[in-house]
């Protein structure tokens, strides 16, 4: 998880001013975070980078760890449960944002992260996704967005490219990949952003805004999964998956929105941000209201 | 003081009972015949400082659920046949996880959208079985309104108790009757607190807790670094997810199933009328035992010996009462609105004891008490009845 955390890629990160600033802490800090140091990722996979800039976000922010609960779904990326050491909940498939709503609402001062994989995010719970967003309820969604289903071994995902192979796309996908970002920030969410694994520190102040963020707030961490996306596309190599990223990844202000879009360039930075009444923050009027007409 | 009597609707007594239990979240998707819980709840819960949420669907709602109880709050929903087969796999969640929570079925006719606004005891070996895999779980019927409040209030002691959702198998006769009731205030009432474990957040491991000494889970957002998850976990070093070893996976397979079954005899509840010399018993839950019951004096007026055996707790399954009644009748009459759900399981335990008769209705339409009068009088063929059925 440190190789990429080297000061020449620091010193080359971008920094935004209107986002929280984030420094790197050093692996012995970022790992009094962790249950353990052994994780079931493959070599190679991003998922351990988008780990350490979430601890480096939320350590930046100051949150209190005891006051911050972790709630994922099933794949690859909800495995993060097991791994950090603050409170963490593993729902079922496609469930997290559920949880996190009933968990947010009966305790609106807890810190709520939710880490979806892209077909827990947008395949089995897409119904969530729009709904937290509509809501405008203060949780910090990241999504690890690999494109690909890994942890049933390489089955095509709603974010698969068009004409991409995997083990249920064996003639090249047919279904164009939704943008996510797009789709969040259409559904009310009030803080979108993409950032890659290969800008870690980048991707870092991005989650960091967003959790700083009062409201629904949408991070997607375009992550690289080697095993099961690279080798049957042709790229398997970790290093070069990350370059792809880096070529592929533009900043929003220089991007061209009429253009080709996804599999060839995608805007990387806060793309969205808005200011609306928050969910929990409304419904505790309701609570005052119900209250002093029940004492009227 | 109790509140003064007043005409109360079974759902509403639902809501009524659920605030009186502490429950301070409602998540919920309308549908027939159970709405009025949530409307009803969307008006209580604010006034009593809780969140009530309608959420996307029944899917999100028993999540939603799940995630509240999580945070701390006592959590329920309402649904009736098609949301809760879309509960399933979350009320599986909550076994395996051993998450305390509410799941109220207002029973209608199916399978699928069938008939919203009639009747049905179609979902009571859903209630048990719906979800995947080997788990226990415990489900309690109303036959009453003031039993649809009771019943809450003990549906979530018992979820608390023994950490587990516990599910109201109510009905829309049940659930959209009106009885003159008086409901009873807090203090009359007996309710579970969560509390959080006796132990120091470094010394927190489930596996302190024991089928007889079930430990809270600490909230989300305590001292406790708590982590919850759907896969086999080792109770032993934090509930972390363990699927390589075959004995953690026995060990807790084991665990959550001893840790309601150990307790049956606690936990089942059975209501028995006149069956101290019954020579043939009812066997009626829910809507119908009220038609039994009346068959039950019907028959007792003309001079039969009939008794009624009312389970309250359908999930676990009384056994020691059936068994009881095993041995002393020599009929058991099971009328149910289902082609013989819970008639197979009385007959399982019966074992060739006394003689089962089954009744169904799947029509939508009430047993009628005259349905069990003529099942009596075939029993007592030689007996000479005054009145006709």
């Amino acid at each position: 998880m440190s190789a990429l955390v080297d000061e020449e890629l620091l010193e080359h990160a971008p920094h935004d001013t209107s986002l929280p600033r984030v420094a790197p802490h050093r692996t012995g800090e970022i790992t009094q975070h962790l249950r353990t140091p052994k994780t079931l990722w493959c070599p190679g996979c991003s998922n351990g980078i988008v780990t350490r800039a979430l601890i480096d976000a939320v350590l930046a922010l100051e949150l209190d760890p005891d006051r911050t609960c972790v709630i994922a779904g099933i794949g690859c990326a909800g495995r993060i449960t097991a791994y950090l050491n603050w409170s963490t909940v593993h729902t079922a498939h496609g469930r997290a944002l559920a949880l996190a709503t009933g968990a947010k609402s009966a305790d609106p001062g807890l810190n709520v992260i939710v880490v979806m994989g892209d077909g827990d995010c947008v395949a089995i719970g897409g119904n969530h996704l729009i709904h937290a967003a509509r809501r405008n309820i203060d949780v910090t969604a990241i999504v690890f967005n690999n494109s690909i289903y890994g942890m049933t071994g390489g089955q095509m995902s709603p974010t698969t490219f068009e004409g991409d192979l995997s083990t249920t796309s064996v003639y090249g996908n047919v279904e164009q990949a939704f943008d996510i970002c797009e789709l969040a920030r259409a559904a009310g969410a009030t803080y979108v952003a993409r950032g890659t694994s290969y800008n870690y520190l980048r991707l870092a102040q991005l989650i960091a805004g967003g959790i700083a963020h009062k409201g629904f707030s949408f991070v997607e961490a375009m992550v690289a999964c080697p095993t099961y996306y690279g080798r049957q596309n042709g790229v398997a190599d970790p290093a070069e998956m990350l370059k792809v990223q880096k070529a592929r990844a533009v900043p929003v202000d220089e991007f061209d929105h009429d253009g080709p879009r996804l599999r060839d360039r995608y805007p990387v930075g806060v793309l969205h941000h808005a200011e609306r009444r928050e969910y929990t923050a409304a419904y505790a009027d309701v609570v005052r209201r119900a209250q002093a007409e029940s004492r009227g | 003081m109790p509140q003064p009597r007043r005409l109360v609707e079974g759902n509403e007594a639902v809501a009524e009972g659920a605030i009186a239990a502490g429950a301070r979240f409602f998540a919920g998707y309308p549908i027939t015949p159970s709405t009025e819980i949530a409307e009803v709840l969307s008006r209580r819960l604010p006034q009593v400082g809780g969140h009530f949420v309608q959420m996307e669907d029944e899917i999100a709602s028993i999540g939603a659920v799940i995630g509240a109880s999580l945070a701390g709050a006592k959590a329920l929903t309402a649904t009736s046949g098609p949301g809760f087969s879309l509960m399933q796999e979350s009320i599986g969640y909550a076994s395996m996880a051993q998450v305390p929570c509410v799941i109220v079925d207002v029973m209608r006719g199916g399978p699928s959208t069938g008939l919203p606004t009639e009747p049905s005891q179609g979902d009571v070996m859903q209630a048990r079985w719906g979800t995947h895999g080997e788990h226990s779980i415990i489900a309690l019927v109303p036959s009453s309104v003031a039993e649809c409040f009771s019943l809450t209030v003990e549906a979530f002691n018992l979820s608390e108790a023994y950490r587990t959702p516990v599910i109201l198998l109510s009905d829309a006769t049940i659930g959209h009757m009106r009885e003159a009731v008086a409901l009873p205030t807090r203090d009359e009432l007996r309710v579970a607190e969560r509390g959080e474990p006796d132990v120091e957040p470094d010394d927190y491991d489930d596996v302190m807790s024991t089928v007889d000494n079930i430990m809270p889970r600490p909230a989300l957002g305590s001292r406790y670094a708590v982590h919850v998850t759907g896969l086999v976990y080792d109770r032993s070093r934090g509930g972390v997810p363990s699927t390589g070893t075959p004995s953690v996976a026995e060990g807790l397979g084991l665990y959550l199933r001893e840790k309601i079954y150990h307790h049956r005899d606690a936990i089942a509840r059975v209501e028995e009328l006149e069956m101290e010399d019954a020579e043939v018993a009812i066997f009626a839950y829910g809507s119908v035992a009220r038609s039994a019951r009346a068959a039950m004096k019907w028959a007792r007026r003309q001079g039969v010996k009939v008794g009624l055996v009312r389970p309250i707790t359908l999930w676990p399954f009384p056994m020691a009462a059936v068994d009881h009644m095993a041995e002393q009748v020599r009929t058991i009459i099971v009328p149910e609105m289902n082609l013989k759900q819970m008639s197979w399981e009385v007959q399982a335990a019966v074992g060739g004891r006394a003689k089962v008769v089954d009744h169904g209705r799947i029509d939508g339409k009430l047993i009628r008490p005259e349905e069990i009068q003529n099942l009596i009088r075939r029993e007592f063929y030689y007996h000479h009845f005054e009145e006709t059925a």
